[in-house]
Parts: C-alpha cells; structure tokens; sequence
C-alpha cells in the first residue's frame, strides 16, 4: 500500500472488547428470530383466544339449553319470565334481512362505480374521487347508525307512514351505503389488473367503451367482483352498531321489513347494555349467538379466499 | 357492388354509441352517490351539532340535562385508550411483520400463520368484543378497565397493522440489505438500522390509519360493558373508563331529541379526531415515503 499507515495502535483490550460484543451480537442473532416468532405466535394465539372462549361457553349454554332447540326453534323469548326460549332462527331472519337489503343497495351502485373509475374516469378524477372513497369506508359505525336513526329513517316515513321508527329498511340501507366502498375499491382493484391488451383488442373491433366494460373487463374480473361481494356480505353481517341503533330489538321469524327487528349482533349488544347478570343463561346465550355469527362470517371469508384463488385467471 | 350498408351501420352505431353514453351517465351517477351521501351525512352533523359545540362541551361530564352534557370523561378515556392501543398493537404488528418478511421460512407453519392473519381481519369486531370480556375482563382479572379495552382493541387492529408494515417491509429493495451485509452487518442489524428506518413512514402511515379505526369502534367496548356516565376522569390502566363512541351511541339510544343534538356534537368531535389522524397519516406517505 502506498498510503500511510493507519495512526491507529492495535490495542488487546479492544480487541477483547470486540470479542465480546461479537458475542453479544451472536447472542442477539440467535435470539431475535426466536422472539418475533413469539410475537407473530400472538395472532394465532387470538384466533385459539376467540375459539376457546365461544366454544367453552356456548358449551355452557348447551348444558342448559338444548342445541336442537337453539339450531331450530322459531320464537326467541329469552328475557321471558316463566319460559324463556332460545330459538335462534327469529335473529338469524333479522341478520339476513339487512344483509339481503345492504347488498341491493351496495352490489348496483360499487360495481357501477367501479366501472366508472377503472373504465371511464380519467386519472385525475380517479386520483379525487378514491380518497373520498376512502373517507366514506372510515366512517365509524355508531356514526352510521346515528344517520340511519336521525335522517334515513325520518325520510323513509314521510314517504311510507306504515314504517316505523325501528325498521329493517333503514339500518339495511345505510349498512349498504357503509360496504359500498369496499365492494366498489376491489373490484376496481380486479378491473384494473385486466391487461390493456384485452381492451385494445375489442376495441380495434369497434367496440363502444360500454361494450368493452361489460364484455370483456367484467367477465375477466369476475371473480374479484364476487369476491369482493362475499366479503362485502361478511361485513353485512357482522356489522353491530347501525343495527343497534337503528333496527330495533324485536326478535321476528317473519318477512316484515317494515317494523322492528333484531339482528344476532344487536342482540349482544341488547344484553351487555343491560344488566343480565355474570353465570345466568341470557349471559351464556351471547356466546351461542356470538359463535353463530363466528361460523357465519368465517365460511364468507372462506367463500371469498377460495372464489378469488380458484376462478382468478391469470393474464 | 356494396358489400357494407352505410346507413345501417351508421344507425346501429348510433344506438350504440347512444347506449354507451346512458350506461356512463348512470355510472358516473352512481360514484357520485357516495359522494353526496358523504356531504349530506357531515352536512346534518355539522347543523346538528354546532349549537352544543362549545368550549365547555369539553370541561363538562356527562349530564341527564342536554344542555348540561359534556365529553370530558369521554374524551380523555378515548385519548388514554389510543395510548394503550398504539405501543401494544405497533410493538405486535411490526414484531410479526418482520418475522414474516425477515425471518419466517417457507413452511406449513409459516402459511398457517398467514392464513390465521387474513382469517383474523374478517371476524366481526362484536366477536372481539367477547374475546375481551371473557380473556382480559374476567381471566386476567383485569375488570373493565382501560387496560381490559385497550388490549381488546389492539388485536382487533392488529391484522391491518400488520399486513401495512409487511407490504412497507417488502417494499424496501434487497440490495440496501445486501449492501448492509457486504459491510459486515449481521441480519439484525440490518432490520433495526437499514430496513426499519426506510420501512418506517409505511409503518405509521398503516398503524395511524388502523388506530383512527380503533377510536372510532364501539361494539367491542359495548360488549366489554364500559360505562356511560362518567363522573371522574380515569386516573390508571385500570381503571374505569368510558370513550368517544360510547358516549355517542349512549345519547343516540335516548329518546329526547335535544340530546340526539348532542349526539351530533360528539360526533363533531369523534370525526375532527379521525380526519386529523388521517391527515398525519397522508402527510407522512407524501412527505417521507421513498419510492424505489
């Protein structure tokens, strides 16, 4: 080497000193993998936690109520004083009756714009409509739920006097209004990873944009579309608060939309705003109904995971 | 000979020409319906709420008179809550993401893992709301506390947190990291001190974006059973407490309407809260993401 040599003296300590920090770092090496696996265990941990805890005690609920009669019974009296009954069916309808409501109002109105902003929409517009887009998914909840109780539902009963103040129309709307942007940013999502190729294709045939939109982008984003849908119902039905609000706690097996329900969320939320005590059965029953909504939600999600892996095609 | 009919071509074009205009209309009708349904929605909250909005809403307690009510309780028990909920689920949520990207193997239980988390952020927030009551509230003993909610709140954010931190992770290019071992650095170095700080903005842009979902959650804490009226303000983790949205929901349920007027102006509040919390988070993504 023809450049100085270095000032520094090699000193032992040092080195010792090195040594031993190589050591510490070894040390660490071997240990942070370990430790963040522990972290990463918590998530699955959770998942045991959220399991153990319906299965123990939707058990003890078992014991005291038969599952035949909770899986099939139609009439769900629990705050009853001589026989209370736990069928779930009555709050299984009400559950369905909003989810079938938020998804007509929420599947015409994403998709449409969706195809909006993946198909007409210029970027710039694109770059101002999504993060309002986004806005309206952030909304809380309880927020929604206000809206549906202090403005859809007053608007809905100057229309039709026979709806009263708890329906299921209103809290099905506003709970559409809230899973629109969801099934709107996904399946914008599936639309935009249609190849340009295609498009160019149909439209070297003379095709419309209108015909390129449906003809080819749609039945090539299918399955994000449907997925995006199976999703957007999972939402539906696990959504709490609106329904809380707005829907009622009148537990129906009927077709009526018109008056109050109950849906399997809001009647958690009936019980644990009241003062059913710890180790009675109405205590037990929100677990059996919590577990109910669990097995709902988790086959959805599962629905929505194999639709978009199996039928996705690949460009 | 003519082998094309030009004027029907030109009338069937027409119709569909005319049809592609229709159908455009009644998309960009319906995008523009969630934005309307958007400004209805701040419109009537903000004409609702302005007249309780004041300073002393914020000093004030709950109250049975409209005018009397305040969110001091509220408030404070929302702001405690988000500082047990912030360390906790980052500390979780990075911790998991970097064992994903960094170090898990591809195995079984690697995928397990990962399924488990997608799984996770599809269970109703209501189910989370059980898992507290039953794990934090009564088997660990720790009662309706802020501690009880605030764990319950940091798994239910817990999957967002951790799918942001991982896409932010991924997004940091392999050969800062293989420059970082060309100098000698062991593997853990190079996460704490090349792919963490280049992976931060990303980090907090998605963990500010969950938080600003936890404060605005309810049915968790509905379920947990935290109080509405509140005379004191909480003192400790664990203590009792009571939150923004729980307020809210209490004075929606009442059937007075002055106090849905109330309602209106804590929901001012509640969302003053979010939008600030998601322009921190915007503000970070512009300013200090790199893009590679």
């Amino acid at each position: 080497m023809s450049m100085k040599e270095p000032k520094t003296t090699i000193s032992v300590q040092e080195l010792i000193a090195e040594k031993s920090n190589r050591g510490l770092l070894a040390l660490i090496e071997k240990i942070m993998p370990k430790l963040l696996f522990l972290i990463a265990a918590v998530s699955v941990l959770t998942t045991i936690g959220i399991l153990f805890t319906l299965i123990v005690e939707t058990g003890i609920f078992f014991s005291r109520v038969p599952i035949i009669e909770f899986i099939t019974g139609r009439e769900w009296y629990p705050f009853a004083n001589s026989t209370p009954t736990y069928g779930i069916l009555p709050l299984v309808v009400g559950t369905l009756k909003i989810t079938g409501i938020a998804i007509l109002v929420a599947v015409p109105i994403g998709i449409a714009t969706a195809i909006y902003l993946s198909e007409y929409a210029s970027r710039r517009v694109r770059k101002i409509i999504k993060p309002i887009l986004e806005v309206l998914a952030g909304v809380p909840t309880i927020v929604y739920g206000f809206f549906a109780l202090t403005f859809v539902t007053p608007i809905l009963r100057s229309m039709f006097p026979e709806i009263s103040i708890f329906n299921a129309i209103s809290p099905g709307i506003v709970v559409g209004i809230m899973i629109t942007p969801m099934i709107a940013s996904l399946s914008e999502d599936a639309m935009n990873s249609v190849p340009n190729s295609m498009r160019d294709g149909a439209y070297a045939l003379g095709s419309t944009k209108l015909e390129v939109a449906l003809k080819i982008v749609l039945p090539a984003a299918i399955s994000g579309i449907v997925a995006s849908t199976v999703l957007a119902i999972s939402r539906a039905i696990g959504e709490t608060m609106i329904v809380a609000v707005a829907a009622g706690s009148t537990p129906r097996f009927d077709a009526d939309l018109t008056g109050s329900i109950q849906t399997m969320t809001a009647y958690i939320v009936q019980v644990a705003t009241g003062d059913a005590g710890y180790g009675t059965t109405i205590y037990y029953s929100i677990y059996a109904v919590g577990f109910t909504l669990f097995l709902f939600t988790l086959v959805m999600n599962m629905l929505a995971q194999y639709i978009s892996k199996r039928f996705r095609e690949e460009y | 000979m003519n082998y094309i009919n030009h004027e029907q071509v030109a009338a069937k074009t027409k119709s569909r020409l005319i049809k592609n205009n229709i159908l455009k209309g009644l998309f960009l009708a319906a995008t523009m319906f969630g934005l309307i349904v958007l400004a209805i929605l701040l419109f009537r909250i903000v004409t609702q709420g302005s007249e309780y909005l004041s300073f002393d809403f914020f000093t004030r307690f709950a109250s049975r008179i409209p005018e009397n009510s305040g969110i001091k309780s509220a408030f404070l028990g929302s702001i405690y809550l988000m500082l047990v909920v912030a360390p906790v689920s980052m500390f979780l949520g990075v911790g998991t993401a970097i064992y994903l990207e960094e170090y898990a193997k591809k195995n079984k239980m690697t995928d397990f893992i990962r399924i488990n988390i997608s799984n996770l952020a599809g269970v109703p927030s209501v189910v989370f709301g059980l898992l507290g009551l039953t794990i934090f509230v009564r088997y660990f003993g720790l009662g309706i506390s802020i501690l009880a909610a605030g764990l319950t709140m940091s798994l239910l954010i817990l999957p967002v947190i951790i799918v942001a931190s991982q896409e932010a992770i991924r997004a940091v290019p392999g050969e800062l990291r293989e420059a970082s071992f060309a100098m000698g650095a062991t593997k853990w170095q190079t996460i704490l001190r090349v792919v963490l700080p280049t992976a931060i903005p990303g980090v907090l842009t998605g963990s500010i974006l969950a938080l600003s979902r936890a404060i605005g959650e309810t049915a968790p804490l509905v379920v947990i059973g935290i109080p509405t009226i509140l005379m004191f303000t909480p003192n400790s983790l664990l203590s009792t407490f009571t939150a923004l949205p729980m307020q809210i929901f209490d004075w929606t349920k009442r059937p007075q309407v002055a106090f849905h007027d109330v309602a209106a102006a804590g929901i001012i509040v509640l969302m003053t809260l979010l939008i600030i919390m998601n322009s921190i988070a915007v503000f970070i993504r512009n300013k200090y993401q790199k893009r590679f």
